[in-house]
């Protein structure tokens, strides 16, 4: 259920109603960007500040600087910056609050404080002082390994805050704030999305990025309305009320009385939306099982309190994003048996550890890379790294001991049937009975009939899929328009994927867990395409399910050709959606 | 000069939370207090009050540590510390 929350704001209680308002040229002006999580919500405007630039190399006290002043400088800098994450902590909970009373500390640390110092007497700026003092404290602890490691993240973290209180900029990172508000930025990194907190963040807009970036996988996660690509919206000021509309893709600086009634009318459709009743089906009885994608085991009880039927995509790099080392195999146990206890009885699909391009992990993938997103990522790292995958498939046939889960385990980023079949064998020899790889790069959708034989079901991938299809990086704003599942040709390599399960002649499952499946226009032509199971975030359970129910198999069949034929991603997308009047009516 | 050994108690050793409470009681002394290792040379020893430094000492829960400190009240300061030490604090 979604928790009771004030949508439409008052400016008397927005966050930034002390800070400069709104300049009156602005009133009504309109952003349009890609709408990539639906949601109509008014708040006021907190900007992202940029990340903190780098002191020159070797930069020096300013002239008419003395050592002393310089010295004394940095001391205030790093006291204000302590009390500042001290002041922050009193209002965090858990685990939250332990990690910034730590950072507190290290902020003000008589060590690194006297470290920089020493760098300053020798004529270094106060800047540059502290940013060379704290590089060789990180890299101290980052030597000593292990938790001591994952430490050296913090230390650099206080090093930008005490620079830009030097520099009298905001500090880096999400800003702070006592009430809810709407985050914008030029893009956000997958560190700042994690300590997003959803409680204060009431909507995401970004000037960059586009329908597949971390922005728009988060937004959707969390059930946060999300517009990217919207050019010039990093301009506005801290404290502009501002209307989102995360479906349409626009921004209207200093709503009006429409605005208002359309983010009132969006609660009332939140509210109808929220329930799905476990059992993913279309008007004709034609069963299209709907699971979840999660990242560990706190996602994994949430998306079954959802009624997802299993988890159809289990992201193992999310438990160890933030690891320098290889996870033990005791500790993936714990992780994996945390999510397959949360769906017993039912379908769990694994996917072994996806590293690289936009998700590196230190101890897989090389981030002087050229190029990563064509690199040595996901089920490639096993070229350069031997072992972490048999290690990880023991662990998880070891999670599987004494779980009620039906465990299937698959690989990401495979591109020959010849890699389908080594990746089955070596689940085999771990004792994992159901293989399966994913098609996420063109050249597996165009053989999927031999890939399937050496495997028992494949799971399309359709962020990446788009990206390789369209030679686009997901990440640019500016190839927004080419990004989209909806496009013909991403359409026909579901098509050729789905023929060639045919072909191979055992009805093995083609399912999808790409962030289309949470499209509920768009998960009517996959069904339509043929796809037997669709995997997504728990928020659009409910959504999809219900527009999935409004049409026979026959209907989605004809829907899915009218997209094919479409001259366009946005023919495709505007065909389909017109011959889906339900959409409208539960404003999605 | 005085001077006291205690054994680390909490079970993650002296770092994450159980660090922490320790600096911040150190902070809160008028005095300068060092620690070190057990069997380690005085001049090696590390300032106290420092997070990064108890951190890159790296004490194990059994350890034996060695405070030291200078001055008036130094006797009853280290008792504190040690006390401090000596209790498994990331139980509580």
């Amino acid at each position: 259920m979604k928790e009771s929350r004030t949508i439409v704001q008052t400016l008397s209680d927005s966050a930034g109603a002390d800070q400069a308002p709104a300049d009156e040229a602005e009133t009504g002006r309109t952003f349009a960007g890609v709408g990539v999580s639906p949601g109509r919500i008014i708040g006021s405007v907190l900007l992202m500040p940029k990340a903190v630039r780098e002191p020159a190399v070797g930069e020096l006290l300013a002239a008419g600087t003395s050592a002393g002043d310089a010295s004394a400088a940095l001391r205030t800098a790093a006291k204000a910056v302590q009390a500042n994450l001290t002041a922050r902590s009193a209002s965090a909970v858990g685990a939250g609050r332990e990690v910034l009373e730590a950072t507190a500390l290290m902020a003000n640390d008589p060590m690194l404080v006297k470290a920089a110092v020493k760098l300053i007497t020798n004529g270094a700026s106060a800047e540059r002082a502290i940013w060379d003092a704290a590089a060789s404290v990180a890299e101290m602890l980052h030597n000593l390994g292990g938790y001591m490691a994952e430490r050296a993240t913090d230390v650099l973290d206080v090093r930008g805050r005490i620079v830009a209180e030097l520099r009298g900029v905001p500090a880096p990172g999400i800003p702070f704030s006592e009430t809810p508000f709407i985050l914008v930025g030029e893009d956000l990194a997958p560190a700042d999305t994690a300590t997003l907190d959803p409680a204060k963040v009431m909507a995401l807009v970004t000037a960059s990025g586009g329908p597949q970036s971390h922005t728009a996988i988060i937004a959707r996660a969390l059930g946060l309305p999300a517009v990217v690509a919207a050019v010039g919206v990093d301009g506005l000021t801290d404290g502009t009320l501002v209307f989102v509309d995360g479906a349409a893709g626009t921004i209207v600086v200093d709503p009006g009385a429409d605005e208002v009634a359309l983010a009132k009318s969006w609660e009332t459709t939140t509210a109808a939306l929220a329930v799905f009743d476990g059992t993913g089906r279309l008007k004709d009885g034609h069963l299209v099982p709907l699971l979840s994608n999660v990242g560990g085991a706190k996602d994994a009880v949430k998306a079954a309190a959802a009624g997802a039927q299993g988890v159809g995509l289990l992201r193992t790099e999310f438990c160890f994003l933030e690891r320098d080392t290889e996870p033990t195999i005791a500790e993936q146990v714990e992780a994996y048996r945390g999510v397959f206890d949360a769906f017993p009885g039912k379908k769990v699909v694994v996917r072994t550890l996806d590293a690289g391009a936009d998700k590196p992990l230190p101890f897989l993938t090389d981030a002087s890379e050229p190029n990563p997103a064509l690199g040595v990522r996901g089920y490639r790292t096993d070229f350069t790294s031997p072992g972490v995958l048999e290690r990880q498939l023991q662990a998880i046939a070891q999670a599987v001991e004494g779980t009620k889960a039906q465990v299937w385990v698959m690989a990401p980023m495979i591109s020959t049937a010849e890699e389908a079949e080594h990746f089955a064998s070596l689940c085999a020899t771990a004792g994992l009975t159901t293989p399966g790889v994913m098609v996420e790069v063109p050249s597996a959708a165009l053989t999927s009939a031999s890939i399937l034989e050496h495997v028992d079901f494949v799971s399309l991938g359709t962020n990446d899929l788009t990206q390789y299809a369209m030679a686009a990086d997901r990440q640019l704003g500016q190839l927004a328009g080419l990004n989209t599942p909806w496009q013909p040709a991403v359409l026909q390599l579901i098509r050729l994927t789905v023929a060639g399960s045919v072909d191979e002649g055992h009805d093995k499952p083609v399912g999808v867990c790409g962030e289309a499946a949470a499209d509920p226009a768009l998960a009517v032509v996959l069904v339509g395409l043929g796809v037997a199971t669709l995997s997504m975030t728990a928020r659009a359970l409910s959504a999809v399910a219900a527009v999935l129910a409004s049409v026979t198999l026959v209907e989605a069949e004809q829907l899915a050709k009218l997209a094919l034929s479409a001259h366009s991603a946005a023919d495709a997308r505007r065909l389909v959606r017109e011959k889906l009047p339900i959409l409208i009516s539960l404003g999605l | 000069m005085s001077e006291r050994t205690a054994v680390i108690a909490s079970r993650v050793g002296l770092h994450a939370r159980p660090a922490g409470i320790f600096v911040a009681a150190v902070g809160e002394l008028p005095l300068e207090v060092t620690i070190a290792m057990a069997g380690e040379p005085a001049d090696d020893a590390m300032d106290a009050s420092s997070i990064l430094s108890i951190m890159s000492l790296g004490a194990s829960n059994g350890d034996t540590v060695v405070l030291r400190a200078e001055g008036e009240g130094a006797d009853e300061a280290l008792e504190s510390l040690v006390k401090i030490l000596e209790t498994d604090l990331d139980a509580e």
